[in-house]
């Protein structure tokens, strides 16, 4: 008896309120996809069909404008890296990296510390030095290469009034590349001291005041044993942004050097650029384009993994 | 060490000098720029160093350069894509982080998936099969071209979903009772509660799509459509390095637009381009 009727009861009672649930809920769907439409087909058109299509003409010998194309396989890959000039280019990106990653890391961290270290004119030294990260980099690019002239650069000038050496530094294979890091490290070290002062901020106080008690009074002692250590997530972040942002460095060599003399400053962004765009050389392009996609995805998914450790600690 | 330690005053001056140092050294090359706009072709090519010019020639290179290249035209179209791209990104992203955010439907999380794999993506991969697809709607060289590979930004969509999911789901109930169509609370609730959001998402695609160069030199060739990046590029190709006054004014002004709103408003910045380039 009871076994009977306690699903027929379940099934009256959840009848009238089922019908007009139902209808809200398909209202709420039906206004999910409304919204949602839009840009969804815009993500697919412009983000996940490019990816797919760069894919499959990295496996073409398309080349721009040509009525016919033939399927090659990986064929373009082993042409990338058997070709110098590619070779090189990674190699340049690689250094450009290495030189621009800990130079921008360590002053950012070292300017973040001093300003945090203090109370005044904090808003004027943040601003200073985040000046060159939201300043036109084309622009910019110009007021260094005026800054870099052989003759009436302000560097050289300088040095030859210190009596050391000069050089033709953007047109001098040994010197360029290690010119342009520098130039990526002035426009990014305001980024990273943004990031660090974020990552100060958020120490707690009481570790200071518990490194206190056990004698850290010492302002080293204090970096050493409590800020270095806690800004250890926020350093493994920000040493993959600022790779990021220096595999992506185009402006200063299309602007200054257009990847010269020779290839002493080509990047890859600058190769997948004149590949693409002004040899036209597409299929060989878009494998360049695949190279690029699978070292930016490769860090930017090791970032994302510090991020969720960096949440699960807190 | 962190915040609120007075600092003996030795430390304190230290901590001066070294930050001046360090300040002074990063705006050396916005120094030498606006100083070189000041000068005339004789006192730049004299190789001494002088701060000031000792015969001002600001006018006639401020002028030279608005006059001799179309400067206020790549202004002018640095403005209408970076304002165009930016109200067509929160047209096109809000409904959507709000749909994600409140609303319950089929194929959400793969969407979600979607939003998250277009964060991954950097742009300068999709050049090509973008600059193929405008070639085919024969839009290349148009505006329509600086403008269509941005019209949904991924990170704009996980913004506005962050934000719209800490607005509490009463809010939206009583908009629903008070008779709001879900498209009016996104405009008329969500967004401008989301306020800081919108501000920090705006400097943040402004800024990137002002100092762009990559894609407007791969989508644009007509000097009437350049923005300022590649026009200013223009110029320096033009000049070939025998004119660096008119360049350096032309570049001051190219700077000066962002410069000028960052110093008032000093903080969105910071946290807007924080945010944006961390995704």
């Amino acid at each position: 008896m009871s076994a009977t009727a306690a699903p027929l009861r379940n099934v009256e009672r959840a009848r009238p309120a089922a019908s007009p649930a139902r209808t809200l809920k398909l209202a709420e769907a039906l206004a999910g996809y409304m919204l949602a439409g839009p840009a969804f087909l815009l993500l697919i058109v412009l983000f996940i069909l490019p990816v797919f299509a760069v894919f499959v003409i990295a496996a073409t010998d398309w080349q721009f404008g040509a009525r016919s194309l033939d399927f090659v396989g990986l064929a373009n890959f082993r042409e990338i890296f058997g070709d110098e000039g590619f070779r090189i280019s990674l190699m340049n990106t690689i250094v450009y990296v290495l030189i621009v990653v800990p130079g921008t890391v360590i002053l950012g961290l070292a300017i973040a510390l001093l300003i945090e270290s203090g109370r005044s004119w904090r808003a004027f030294y943040r601003a200073v030095h985040f000046l060159p990260y939201m300043a036109t980099l084309a622009a910019m690019a110009i007021a260094w290469e005026a800054l870099l002239h052989p003759t009436i650069g302000l560097l050289n000038q300088t040095l030859a009034a210190l009596g050391l050496p000069t050089a033709n530094w953007l047109r001098d294979e040994n010197t360029v590349l290690p010119v342009l890091a520098a130039i990526g490290i002035w426009q990014n070290l305001g980024f990273a001291m943004v990031l660090f002062l974020a990552g100060l901020k958020s120490i707690p106080q009481d570790l200071y005041d518990a490194a206190d008690i056990d004698g850290a009074d010492l302002w080293l002692d204090r970096l050493v044993n409590v800020t270095l250590p806690m800004l250890g997530p926020v350093t493994m972040f920000v040493v993959i942004v600022v790779a990021l942002k220096a595999f992506e460095s185009f402006d200063t060599v299309q602007i200054l050097t257009q990847g010269g003399p020779g290839h002493a400053s080509e990047v890859l962004l600058y190769t997948l650029y004149r590949e693409s765009f002004e040899y036209l050389r597409t299929g060989y392009g878009a494998s360049v384009t695949v190279v690029f996609l699978v070292i930016v995805v490769a860090l930017t998914l090791i970032q994302a993994r510090i991020m969720d450790r960096r949440v699960h600690y807190q | 060490m962190s915040a609120g330690h007075r600092l003996a005053p030795p430390a304190a001056i230290a901590r001066h000098t070294l930050l001046l140092l360090t300040g002074a050294l990063v705006m050396v090359p916005f120094v030498w720029m606006v100083s070189l706009s000041l000068k005339p072709p004789g006192e730049i090519f004299r190789t001494s160093f002088s701060l000031l010019p000792e015969e001002w020639h600001a006018i006639e290179n401020y002028t030279k350069a608005l006059t001799e290249v179309p400067l206020p035209r790549y202004m002018l179209n640095g403005v209408i894509i970076s304002a165009a791209i930016l109200v067509l990104q929160i047209l096109v992203c809000a409904p959507a982080a709000y749909a994600l955010a409140k609303l319950d439907f089929r194929g959400r999380d793969a969407l979600f998936g979607l939003v998250l794999i277009g964060l991954l993506i950097p742009h300068q991969v999709l050049a090509l099969p973008l600059f193929i697809l405008g070639y085919n709607l024969d839009i290349l060289n148009t505006y329509a071209a600086l403008i269509f590979p941005f019209v949904v930004s991924p990170f704009g969509i996980f913004l506005f979903r962050q934000f719209f999911k800490s607005i509490p789901d009463d809010v939206v109930h009583a908009a629903r009772l008070d008779g709001l169509s879900e498209l009016a609370i996104v405009w008329k609730i969500m967004v401008p509660m989301a306020m800081p959001a919108v501000i920090a998402f705006s400097i943040f695609s402004v800024v990137s799509h002002w100092n762009d160069l990559f894609w407007p030199l791969i989508a644009v060739r007509s000097e009437s459509l350049m923005p300022p990046p590649l026009g200013i590029m223009a110029f320096k190709n033009e000049e070939a390095g025998n004119d660096y006054g008119p360049l350096m004014a032309a570049s001051t002004l190219v700077v000066l637009p962002l410069i000028v709103v960052f110093l008032a408003a000093q903080k969105w910045f910071v946290e807007g381009l924080g945010k944006g380039s961390v995704k």
